[in-house]
């Protein structure tokens, strides 16, 4: 039984809520869940591929995402605290300085 | 399932990635050297990180003509990879030389800026030479996440924090498309080797109608689109670039977006080249709205760094032209204006951090007023910066764009090459603007006379003779990214 169909449109669906997500809320850490929340939909269609395939290179890309999400995680965090020290906020409506 | 290890490793051949391995080392190095070296002057960490970069120059030019792939396929070291690497390099050595100055002005000279940078240029070179979508993936990131601290790296200024925000959320998100189409791509054709991509695309029935493939290919190019500041992804490069330190704006505009073209270019020429007629159409688009919106839009820019922010997506419409018509002559135009463009917009970017106060006040185009007669040598250094980035002869702007016009008209773009010439001579409106203030209005203050240190001086003289020299002789350089061009 092939349930490859089903894997493929709830990552399309999470994948879809992820980038609603970031253009709608404007908390910078849920914007940055949304995203992971993207990469994490993009894991599930690259593992349900791999399975469908038979093959292993879609597993060893999802190592890959899952490690690089991490170093960005922490990238990203740090840039928060230290937006949040110069604001008091984690609003992305509060990072308007630069406007054209 | 067994897995012969000594066989395993006889397949991998280390010359292949031995530029990105000693610049990867010698950041290293450079981290611990910034620990345990007690100094507040930094400028030593400036001239080895130029010893890694031109260390690994030469490592990369001596694989010339070789073409070796090892990593099972993964990374290649062809022509085409070393012409981009050593633009890299370039953005690089610039980068670094400029910013020393800058830093000890803006009070945060932090010894890791150089790791950083270098730890980027690894990621772009990952991303040249990188034949797998793991491999390219990889490359990007490397570079990005190390962009995404230089553009925030200056994390008591609200601008440059803000800036460092923007670029990571919109990078990050931007991600997410990028991996969504490699994650299609792959599901379609069971590989992620670009070159089995492309012979899997062609043993299809129809590639053209299917669906999961066509979506695939779209949401990689939204996401290098992104990352070469085209439009209509092209929002976040204003503010990044004004926000950002100055000398890391530079290296923004000049590596990366090289970066993101050779990762773009041998991506779709080599794997995608069946659904040419499909992504042709839709780049055609693009290079139209990037080239036009960023002229405009920079005509009424007043900040300098702004505006350089626009005419920087500006040139990536300039370079699409170049990939739309995707035959030798566009991609060798291509592979010169992207080392060109890193000479003379660098070259821009560190005459601004001469004339630049501390914190930048107002950074706007008023501040070059009276440079003619106050600084001569800067403002004529400045004009030729200006005139090369104007696409005015004899410099390397106008041999670059008329390479890549030229591409478009050998394919029939006609109007494509006539939209382009048309966008190149109004983008002559601004950059004359800044000449203007230069020569032409009395300076409104005193001019501080800032000491022009040694990185920095040597930078302004690599960079004038690299947009002028191939400008007068372009033949060496141009052979060269011809033959850069004829393995992808």
């Amino acid at each position: 039984m092939d349930n490859l169909s089903n894997y493929l449109i709830l990552s399309a669906v999470l994948f879809s809520i992820g980038t609603i997500g970031v253009l709608v809320r404007r908390n910078i850490i849920v914007m940055f869940m949304c995203i992971e929340l993207m990469l994490n939909a993009v894991n599930l269609t690259f593992v349900a591929l791999s399975r469908h395939l038979g093959n292993l290179d879609g597993q060893v890309f999802v190592f890959f995402i899952m490690t690089v999400a991490a170093a960005e995680a922490a990238v990203g965090l740090a840039m928060f605290i230290a937006f949040f020290n110069n604001r008091e906020s984690i609003d992305a409506d509060d990072a308007s300085l630069m406007k054209w | 399932m067994e897995i012969n290890v000594a066989q395993l490793f006889a397949t991998i051949n280390v010359a292949t990635i031995m530029p990105e391995i000693i610049l990867s080392i010698m950041a290293m190095v450079l981290l611990l050297v910034n620990v345990f070296v007690p100094s507040k002057q930094k400028t030593y960490l400036v001239w080895l990180s130029l010893l890694g970069i031109i260390g690994a120059g030469f490592s990369a030019a001596s694989g010339w003509g070789q073409n070796i792939s090892s990593f099972s396929g993964s990374v290649v070291l062809d022509n085409f990879a070393i012409f981009f690497k050593l633009i890299f390099l370039v953005s690089a050595g610039l980068a670094v030389l400029i910013s020393d100055q800058y830093m000890e002005r803006e009070n945060c000279n932090q010894g890791e800026l150089y790791p950083l940078i270098l730890f980027a240029t690894t990621g772009m070179m990952l991303m040249a030479s990188g034949t797998d979508l793991m491999t390219v993936f990889l490359g990007l990131e490397l570079m990005s996440i190390s962009l995404y601290v230089l553009a925030g790296f200056n994390r008591a200024n609200l601008k440059s924090n803000e800036a460092g925000l923007k670029y990571f959320l919109l990078g990050a998100f931007s991600t997410g498309f990028l991996l969504y189409g490699m994650a299609l791509i792959y599901g379609v054709t069971g590989t992620t080797r670009i070159a089995a991509i492309a012979s899997s695309v062609a043993q299809m029935n129809s590639p053209l109608t299917n669906t999961m493939l066509g979506a695939g290919m779209l949401l990689i190019m939204t996401g290098f689109a992104f990352k070469i500041a085209a439009a209509p992804f092209h929002m976040w490069t204003p503010d990044v670039y004004e926000g950002a330190p100055t000398p890391m704006a530079a290296f923004m505009s000049a590596g990366p977006k090289a970066a993101g073209f050779a990762a773009f270019l041998r991506m779709f020429l080599v794997a995608f080249p069946m659904l040419i007629t499909q992504w042709v159409d839709i780049l055609w688009v693009i290079a139209v709205l990037t080239m036009t919106i960023g002229n405009l839009t920079a005509l009424r820019q007043d900040n300098i760094k702004r505006m350089l922010a626009y005419s920087s997506i500006a040139h990536a419409g300039y370079a699409l032209v170049g990939f739309v018509a995707a035959n030798a002559t566009g991609t060798t135009g291509i592979l010169f204006y992207m080392l060109s463009y890193a000479f003379m917009n660098i070259g821009a970017f560190a005459i601004i951090v001469l004339v630049g106060k501390q914190g930048e006040p107002n950074g706007s185009v008023q501040d070059f007023a009276g440079l003619g007669t106050k600084r001569p040598v800067l403002a004529a250094v400045m004009s030729l910066f200006l005139f090369s980035l104007a696409g005015m002869p004899p410099t390397a702007g106008f041999i670059g764009k008329f390479y890549l016009f030229s591409g478009a008209l050998e394919q029939g773009y006609v109007w494509l090459a006539i939209i382009g010439v048309l966008n190149s001579a109004a983008s002559v409106y601004y950059y004359l603007r800044v000449m203007v203030f230069m020569y032409m209005k009395p300076s409104e203050e005193e001019f501080g006379w800032v000491t022009i240190g040694a990185p920095i001086s040597l930078a302004l003289v690599v960079a004038a003779a690299g947009s002028l020299i191939p400008g007068i002789i372009p033949s060496y350089i141009l052979q060269l990214a011809q033959q850069a061009v004829k393995l992808i």
